[in-house]
């Protein structure tokens, strides 16, 4: 099946099979790899990429799906060399240490800023949920996520 | 300097690609006319295979090859081994189990690699292993250590009699008995340290490359230990020589011990791609993770403790039955003994220990390291029981930990079980520990609980660890089939900037900025013009790798060796050039000096004069600016601290929620504080996993893993852990140059005991982790019937 969307910006199409899932578009034919897959159940979160704004596990989409759609993943965020506050404010509190989960954690953190002004901790520990780190302990991405920039 | 150098928090290097997506991990390799592999696996915990039918398979569509065990026996491949050779009670070797890569005849776990099927694509392959049909019959499984041991039981291998790969032992057990008889009060627990399952995030990944041309085989995979990976694909598994077998391990998503191991997996791939001359990747899924990475702790332990009247520790027995799994994973045999047994003085000046510990198999995936590794196994025997003792004895668990504390003046000390500890200040962490998480406020905060219907508790754990792993002569003679020195390269460029070579290896650590802060603190250098290169057997030199957080204690150490050399043989240079002594001049900071005068040179300018070596006299001094060291650690290092959990218990749900946790740690010197920080939260994190959540589990009676997903097994998320409070003391490590200990695994030794210490103190009745709400609401319910 053919499919065409917009990938950071990009115009992107490809012959894909109906079972194959966005984050294998992205990772597999637009050699996006900084997507990654850390489950199979839905869990993880490091898969997550924003679809027309909204943060999505690619793993739980078929990139038929996103017919006409307008995808952002973290390779798509930093503009002209200068990073994101998100990413800024990930660096400057070490909020990542394999870096793993970070793409997932990045692209949740500016939906969970997008969607609540003013989070609290406890919002963004509960916003937090559906992505797993194994490395940090949370304490430094929440503060990241908490102290971003805008 | 001061902004990049020791003691800095410099935002790291590597998280430029890590944060814009161009991080390179093994699963976003893509070689050129690449297959992919699916592993067909065991569904039986325990099972015979009669027979391996793959013609259909081999038939369908897309693929390529399907190998089996009777494959990989007919090529004469070698068996996964154990590399620790530990000696049991009766001066015998362990029992050792054969585990060939693809099973040949019998499975032992829900998860045993059975065969191999390789597609042109990920779906092709996983078509093809369907189609793949194993005939087993089935046989009885035991999971359970306790029931692998009863007479009668099913026997895993029968060169493995009762299942026992060792009874092993530590200590005088004399004294131990004796002191027993003196005791004025005994302290009696039984523990069980629940199994975990890793959950690295990055599941392990392997790609096989094999060049035909100069017959080279490349390994890329999720190793910790690259150099220890090419040493066994080579000597054990007999896939080529090791000048033939290159292994890189890029960026790796997380280890906490895991990717230490030698796996079937990496094995098959690199065997096969050579086999059919295509480059062969395989990456597991989440599910293939829970039931073949291998596993840790699982302890089943009955601990005893003597006291006088004051409370002073007189003697401490323990015995411990292990699971180790299946099969002896690579380093399984060591962790619950000389990575446990030895710890059990813990901080404390107990005169006379023993410890009995019996190594058993069982149908479940190979139990091994798993961050902190047999310490925090031991830590959480020593500082629940001695937890327990001060309540029974009525003592403030503070008070009684200072009154049985190693004294800061009685270092170095020898303990009652093997090790000698180079130096501590353990009343200075309880201090401060007690101080920074406001201990005196505890009452307030109880009664203000008490007052919204909650219950308030408070947990201490008093830690101890071997890190730094470790003097090889010590490891050797204790069995250990390798040493564990780190080796480094410093090399100075022509034209300036430094490029490191460590065979230390980063999955999440931030070398590439710890080591540059150390380089460029000492040579002068700006971080920014500092490269550091690990992970690749074609550009180290040999080395051990990370895990036991050793990196900074050991390959660090042989980092600041490696520089000692270059700054020695840019003394010579300097000498020559200026025509001075060598006695004369001096070294600081990237700058020469010549003591009464006002020459200096830079080591740049040096490292110029000595790759254009116009005028050097090169019979008497080598062209180039280029050092390599290997360090061997004169002893493990031993960080120590003080954790303290307040926990709030609902007393109508059993849900526990931890109000604040405070960590005083001691590692040392500190090169990156920031880094450091990290290091303790995610240990902290990963603790407090093991006491509220993860517990994997086993069907008894069918073997089957009943939490085999993260839907199955609870990993901590950001809501189920609160923010930490952490601080550091500072005693340095006496015998490495840094004065540095490691950092890694702290939290998750300290953590479970601080937790659970202090739900106990909420609920005031025992319970075993991972304490649910589940477990404690019917603590609490059983408590109150006893109470009626
Ligand atoms: S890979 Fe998508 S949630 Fe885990
Ligand atoms: S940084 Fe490693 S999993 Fe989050």
């Amino acid at each position: 099946m053919k499919v065409s969307m917009t990938v950071n910006g990009k115009p992107a199409s490809a012959e894909v099979e109906a079972r194959t899932l966005l984050v294998e578009y992205l990772r597999e034919h637009l050699r996006l790899t900084g997507t990654h897959v850390g489950c199979d159940t839905t869990q993880c979160g490091a898969c997550t990429v924003h679809i027309n704004g909204d943060a999505v596990k690619s793993c739980t989409i078929f990139a038929v799906q996103c017919e006409g759609a307008n995808v952002l993943t973290i390779e798509g965020l930093a503009k002209d060399g200068k990073l994101h506050p998100m990413q800024e404010s990930f660096k400057e509190n070490h909020g990542l240490q394999c870096g793993f989960c970070t793409p997932g954690m990045v692209m949740a953190g500016i939906d969970i800023r997008r969607r609540h002004k003013n989070p609290t901790e406890e919002t963004v520990r509960h916003e937090l949920e559906g992505n797993i780190c194994r490395c940090t302990g949370y304490h430094n991405i929440v503060k990241a996520i908490l102290t971003a920039k805008m | 300097m001061a902004e990049t150098g020791i003691g800095a928090a410099v935002r790291r290097k590597e998280d430029q690609r890590f944060l814009t997506g161009a991080g390179n991990y093994v699963d976003d390799i893509a070689r050129p006319g690449q297959t992919y592999a699916c592993f067909v696996r065991s569904p039986h915990a325990h099972a015979r295979i009669r027979s391996v039918d793959t013609k259909k398979a081999a038939a369908a569509a897309g693929v390529v090859a399907v190998f089996t065990g009777k494959d990989v026996a007919d090529a004469k491949l070698g068996s996964l081994f154990c590399g620790w050779m530990v000696t049991d009670r009766h001066g015998q070797p362990m029992k050792t189990t054969p585990h060939p890569v693809l099973a040949a005849d019998t499975v032992r776990y829900v998860g045993d690699h059975v065969a191999v099927v390789i597609g042109e694509s990920r779906e092709a392959a996983a078509a093809g292993a369907e189609l793949v049909s194993v005939d087993y019959q089935a046989l009885p499984a035991v999971v359970s250590s306790v029931a692998a041991l009863k007479s009668g039981a099913t026997q895993v291998h029968k060169d493995v009699p009762g299942n026992l790969v060792y009874d092993w032992v530590l200590g005088d057990q004399a004294a131990t008995e004796t002191a027993f008889k003196r005791a004025a009060h005994v302290t009696k627990i039984d523990l069980v340290n629940n199994r975990l399952i890793p959950n690295a995030i990055e599941p392990r990944a392997s790609v096989g490359d094999y060049d035909r041309g100069t017959d080279q085989l490349t390994l890329y995979t999720t190793s910790q230990n690259p150099h220890v990976h090419r040493l066994a694909l080579s000597a054990f598994i007999q896939i080529a020589p090791e000048t033939k077998i290159r292994v890189v391990a890029p960026d790796i998503g997380g280890g906490f011990g895991s990717k230490i191991f030698i796996y079937a997996e990496e094995c098959v791939v690199l065997w096969a791609a050579k086999k059919i001359g295509r480059p062969v990747k395989w990456t597991a899924d989440r599910v293939e993770a829970f039931q073949s990475d291998a596993h840790g702790r699982d302890h089943v332990t009955h601990a005893e403790l003597a006291m006088d009247k004051d409370g002073k520790f007189l003697g401490f027995k323990v015995s411990t039955i292990a699971n180790l799994g299946a099969y002896l994973s690579t380093f399984s045999s060591s962790v619950p003994t000389y990575l446990y047994g030895t710890l059990l003085a813990g901080q404390y000046a107990t005169p006379a220990i023993f410890c009995e510990v019996k190594g058993v198999l069982t149908h479940t995936a190979p139990v091994d390291a798993y961050r902190g590794a047999g310490r925090p196994e031991a830590t959480y025997v020593v500082e629940r029981i001695v937890e327990e003792a001060a309540r029974q004895l009525k003592i403030d668990p503070a008070e009684l930990r200072r009154r049985n504390f190693i004294a800061p003046s009685a270092f170095p000390y020898q303990t009652p079980v093997a090790l000698q500890y180079d130096s501590g200040n353990y009343v200075g962490a309880l201090d401060k520990a007690l101080k920074v998480a406001d201990y005196a406020g505890f009452a307030r905060r109880k009664a203000e609980s008490t007052k919204r219907g909650k219950l308030r508790g408070v947990g201490f754990s008093s830690y101890i660890e071997a890190c730094g792993i470790a003097p090889s002569q010590v490891v050797g003679s204790l069995g250990a089939g390798v040493g564990l020195y780190e080796a480094a390269e410093v090399r100075f460029n022509a034209t300036g900037g430094v490029t490191v070579f460590t065979g230390s290896h980063s999955h999440g650590q931030g070398h590439e900025t710890t080591f540059a802060q150390l380089v460029g603190d000492r040579l002068g250098v700006p971080i920014e013009n500092i490269e550091v290169v690990h992970g690749d057997t074609g550009r180290i030199p040999f080395g051990m790798g990370t895990y036991g957080s050793r990196s900074l204690a050991v390959g660090g150490s042989a980092i600041d060796k490696a520089m000692d050399k270059i700054i020695a043989k840019g003394r010579k240079i300097v000498a020559h050039l200026m025509e001075a002594s060598e006695g004369d001049i001096e070294f600081k900071k990237g700058m020469y000096t010549v003591a009464g005068t006002d020459k200096k040179m830079s080591l740049g300018e040096v490292a110029f004069a000595a790759y254009v070596p116009h005028k050097l006299p090169t019979d008497q001094i080598e062209p180039g600016l280029d050092e390599t060291a290997f360090y061997d650690p004169k002893n493990f290092t031993f960080p120590f601290g003080t954790h303290i959990c307040e926990v709030e218990v609902d007393p109508e749900t059993g849900r526990t929620s931890i109000a604040k946790f405070t960590a005083i740690d001691d590692f040392g010197h500190i090169v990156n504080p920031m880094i450091v920080e990290g290091q303790v939260h995610g240990g902290i994190g990963q603790g407090i996993g093991q006491a509220l959540l993860e517990a994997c589990v086993y069907d008894e009676k069918t073997g089957q893993l009943l939490t085999g997903s993260m839907m199955d097994y609870a990993l901590p998320r950001a809501d189920d852990v609160p923010s930490y409070t952490v601080g550091l003391t500072t005693t340095p490590c006496p015998h490495n140059p840094l004065g540095v200990k490691g950092c890694g695994e702290a939290g998750a030794i300290a953590a479970p005991a601080a937790v659970m210490n202090a739900i106990t103190d909420a609920i005031g009745a025992p319970l075993e982790m991972p304490a649910t709400p589940a477990r404690v609401w019917a603590a609490l319910q059983k408590r109150a019937a006893k109470a009626a």
